[in-house]
């Protein structure tokens, strides 16, 4: 199970999860994410077309992450929920934190 | 990184057609050993009774939070200790007992994650999220003991 880092063409860096975000993998991503932030990226769309599963501890790296991001003046935003982890960000009311559009590809062009 | 240690696997009981009905796991106080450990028993569960969807899901979901709860505050991440986990398959449901050898807690005391003052929290969702996913969620007395149902369907 990966995160792949992309930069794309407005400088917003997209990163797919791919297979999990869980307690045994997110500090992987939380060191991509911030390394990118440190190299002055601001712009960040998680991309989860291709996550199966979310488990309390991915979505704490996120809040965590979207809060380093803000301070820096940048912004996080997230795509490809399916119905299921949609569901998820609902019943935890995260989804009133977070910016969640349809595709990596909408999310990109609303910053 | 390192490589985690094993998650040690045994199957107790098998039906006519081979599927195991009954087995457990043995799963080191390794945050790093979750992943690994929902995969066998949801490859297990593969040919039971539950969707692909909430095999996928829900039963993969659940199990990490009670197991991530398991290690972190029942085993307190030492490593030297095992979670202990048994699945039961049966044509109405899966049953997931997860036993750590920690003290217990009251479920009752955990705040709502979803309160105002709390939803922009980075942690404290895990017992939340659990009883959305699955039917059933029982503890012992003690509170080292989580049984997770998941009817069919």
């Amino acid at each position: 199970m990966s995160f792949n880092l992309r930069k794309d063409s407005k400088g917003v860096v997209v990163v797919g999860v791919d297979g999990q975000l869980i307690v045994g993998n997110r500090q992987e991503l939380k060191q991509k994410v911030l390394e990118a932030l440190e190299g002055g990226a601001k712009k960040f769309v998680i991309d989860f077309s291709r996550t199966g599963y979310i488990d309390s501890s991915g979505l704490g790296v996120l809040v965590s992450l979207s809060k380093k991001i803000r301070e820096q003046g940048g912004d996080l935003r997230l795509a490809g929920l399916n119905e299921d982890l949609q569901t998820l960000f609902e019943l935890t009311k995260l989804d009133t934190l977070f910016s969640i559009l349809k595709t990596p590809e909408e999310a990109v062009a609303a910053f | 990184m390192a490589t985690p240690p094993a998650v040690r696997l045994v199957v107790r009981r098998r039906g006519r057609d081979g599927q195991p009905l009954e087995f457990s796991l043995a799963v080191p106080s390794d945050l790093a050993c979750v992943g690994d450990a929902v995969e066998l028993v949801a490859e297990q569960c593969r040919t039971g009774p539950l969707s692909v969807r909430r095999l996928a899901f829900n039963l993969r979901t659940a199990l990490a939070e009670a197991l991530t709860n398991a290690i972190a505050y029942g085993s307190r991440h030492d490593a030297a200790k095992s979670v202990h986990v048994q699945v039961e398959v049966t044509v109405r449901a899966v049953t997931i007992h997860v036993h750590d050898v920690g003290d217990g807690f009251n479920p009752a005391a955990v705040p709502d994650p979803t309160i105002p003052a709390n939803v922009a929290k980075e942690d404290g969702r895990g017992l939340f999220v659990l009883r959305h996913l699955v039917d059933q969620v029982t503890f012992n007395p003690k509170g080292n003991v989580i049984c997770l149902t998941l009817r069919a369907g």
